[in-house]
């Protein structure tokens, strides 16, 4: 496929900002359960507006893949059927929430709705980052499924994507909130961190496995299944046009094999490697700037990876456009 | 239940592309407004179509053949571009099965095309919608047309009638008879699309002779020659039963 820069920058981008938001929704939890000190509203005000930037941005960089943008209200109304139509139920409603959450704590208006002092409490932000929380995992599931789901894509149809999406965005938002934690509290930053190299080791393991399972996948359709002749020697000598078309821009790539392959070492170490080894440095030693850096990185690795992501499916229509 | 299709002889193609230019005439001049066409006279020239014309070679020199593949979309029973169009302008009519694209609700987000196996839909760059073949829904309808007319613009352009249109859920039609007499068949059938169109197979017309027909089985000396004459003064089977 075609990468497009568009859905590489909204996958990534949202990822990042849900990522943000469970790590702060993780600490108040925590901090309600008395494992960490209570932080101060802004704090949370602060990292909500952070999550909500990033969200806005992949919104906005997603607008740039449609032909009519002012349509795009209209893409809600299949959610029954379509993956792509739950995902712009979900985003905004994530938004939403998001938003919500940041403004509650930014006007400190935080009540206690039940439990005791002896059983963890449960207040109004905590209450609404619970719902965040499910919604970010739904928005997760429904930016994955939208690959997972076309069943002839073999390369994404797995269980691998949807999980690849939800740690790949984790442990890109785990290592912001550790960046952005340093401007409050060490003992968040330790706990952000910790989370950051767990979650960026298990997305390495995941994404592994997806590329180990893509290395030896057998493509069910063939030239013989596509024009339905039995024969073991089938060439296509013209594609009916003289240039270019839509199918052979769209499915393609456009880069050579050794290209590809550099973008996969690329991810593989801006992405998982190099980050952990910058969390740990910037953890053990209480460096903001290794912090911020182990971020950058992996957010272009990222971008890498989600290039890579597209450009090695194989489209079955690609069977039809081989010579011009 | 009615389901329209083409079913496309592949042992009757020439490869002339008159389908093509009819179909991109006729739906170029419709009420959707014209199909992109950008640079057509000029360096890399590029357009939307609906059809098009491929061609293959199958086998080793010397033994091979050209296949020319007409390639559209295929109006599939069970349509995975449809269910995944986040608007609804993607739908398959119940009346006659045509899959067709409402151009007014249509986003270009080109999800649907990702999720055509056949590469049947083409985005026009110009409109920035998606675009595909609608089995000339606005003339087998048309009754200001003459009845042998009300056929797709592509069906009446063959020249060798290598395309046939009718309803393949009728097992009377010519459609169906066609797909069950001369092996008609569906592209890709391992993804459980259900295309309606169906392609019928290259055919040789071969005579088995066999090695007796070759040679007279019923000659006893196992060669050609004047059989054995008997003698003429030989006795008769007559002359013993006659006294």
């Amino acid at each position: 496929m075609h990468p497009a820069f568009s859905v590489i920058f909204l996958t990534t981008l949202i990822g990042a900002g849900q990522g943000l938001f469970l790590a702060l929704v993780t600490a108040e939890a925590f901090s309600h359960m008395g494992a960490l000190a209570l932080q101060e509203h802004n704090f949370y005000s602060n990292g909500s507006l952070l999550s909500l930037g990033l969200l806005i941005a992949g919104l906005v960089a997603s607008f740039f893949h449609l032909g009519h943008p002012e349509r795009a209200w209209r893409s809600a109304a299949m959610w029954r059927t379509s993956w792509l139509s739950r995902e712009v139920i979900a985003l905004p409603a994530f938004m939403s929430v998001v938003f919500i959450y940041g403004l509650l704590h930014y006007l400190e208006w935080n009540p206690k709705i039940f439990g005791t002092a002896a059983l963890p409490e449960a207040d109004l932000t905590l209450m609404v980052g619970i719902i965040g929380i499910v919604l970010c995992f739904a928005l997760f599931i429904c930016t994955g499924m939208i690959y997972a789901c076309l069943k002839f894509l073999q390369e994404w149809h797995t269980p691998l994507t949807p999980l690849n999406y939800t740690l790949l965005g984790m442990s890109s938002g785990f290592t912001l909130a550790t960046a952005f934690a340093t401007q409050y509290s060490l003992e968040m930053t330790g706990l952000f961190g910790t989370w950051a190299i767990i979650l960026t080791f298990t997305a390495l393991l995941t994404r592994t496995a997806s590329l180990l399972r893509n290395k030896r996948i057998k493509h069910r359709s063939s030239l013989r299944t596509a024009i339905g002749v039995r024969h073991n020697n089938i060439q296509q000598k013209s594609q009916g046009s003289m240039g270019g078309s839509f199918n052979t821009r769209e499915y393609f790539h456009g880069m050579s094999a050794a290209f590809l392959k550099s973008v996969k070492w690329i991810f593989l170490l801006l992405a998982f490697p190099l980050p952990l080894l910058l969390l740990g440095m910037g953890l053990s030693n209480d460096v903001t700037v290794l912090l911020v850096l182990a971020f950058i990185v992996q957010y272009v690795g990222l971008i890498a990876e989600r290039w890579f992501f597209f450009a090695q499916a194989n489209h079955p229509q690609n069977l039809y456009y081989q010579t011009i | 239940m009615t389901q329209l299709a083409l079913v496309i002889d592949l042992n009757v193609c020439v490869g002339c592309h008159a389908c093509v230019t009819s179909c991109k005439q006729w739906n170029t001049s419709g009420a959707a407004g014209s199909l992109m066409d950008d640079n057509p006279y000029d360096k890399d020239p590029t357009g939307t179509f609906f059809n098009r014309v491929q061609t293959y070679e199958v086998g080793e020199f010397p033994n091979t053949e050209t296949v020319h593949f007409p390639k559209s979309c295929l109006h599939c029973e069970d349509p995975p571009c449809v269910p995944v169009c986040p608007t609804g302008a993607s739908y398959k009519r119940k009346e006659d099965g045509i899959v067709l694209v409402d151009y007014d609700k249509c986003i270009g987000c080109n999800y649907c095309s990702w999720a055509c196996p056949y590469g049947a839909r083409e985005i026009d760059e110009k409109q920035k919608v998606m675009k595909k073949c609608t089995l000339c829904v606005d003339r087998i309808y048309d009754e200001s047309l003459p009845e042998t007319e009300r056929k797709p613009a592509c069906v009446l352009a063959c020249p060798t009638s290598a395309r046939l249109f009718g309803d393949v859920h009728d097992p009377e039609s010519e459609v169906s008879r066609a797909i069950c007499e001369s092996g008609g068949y569906p592209l890709m059938p391992e993804w459980g699309t259900q295309p309606a169109n169906h392609y019928l197979p290259r055919r040789k017309t071969t005579i088995k002779l066999h090695e007796d027909e070759l040679t007279r089985a019923d000659n006893p000396l196992k060669k050609d020659g004047r059989l054995p004459r008997t003698d003429p003064d030989a006795p008769f089977l007559e002359d013993s039963v006659s006294w």
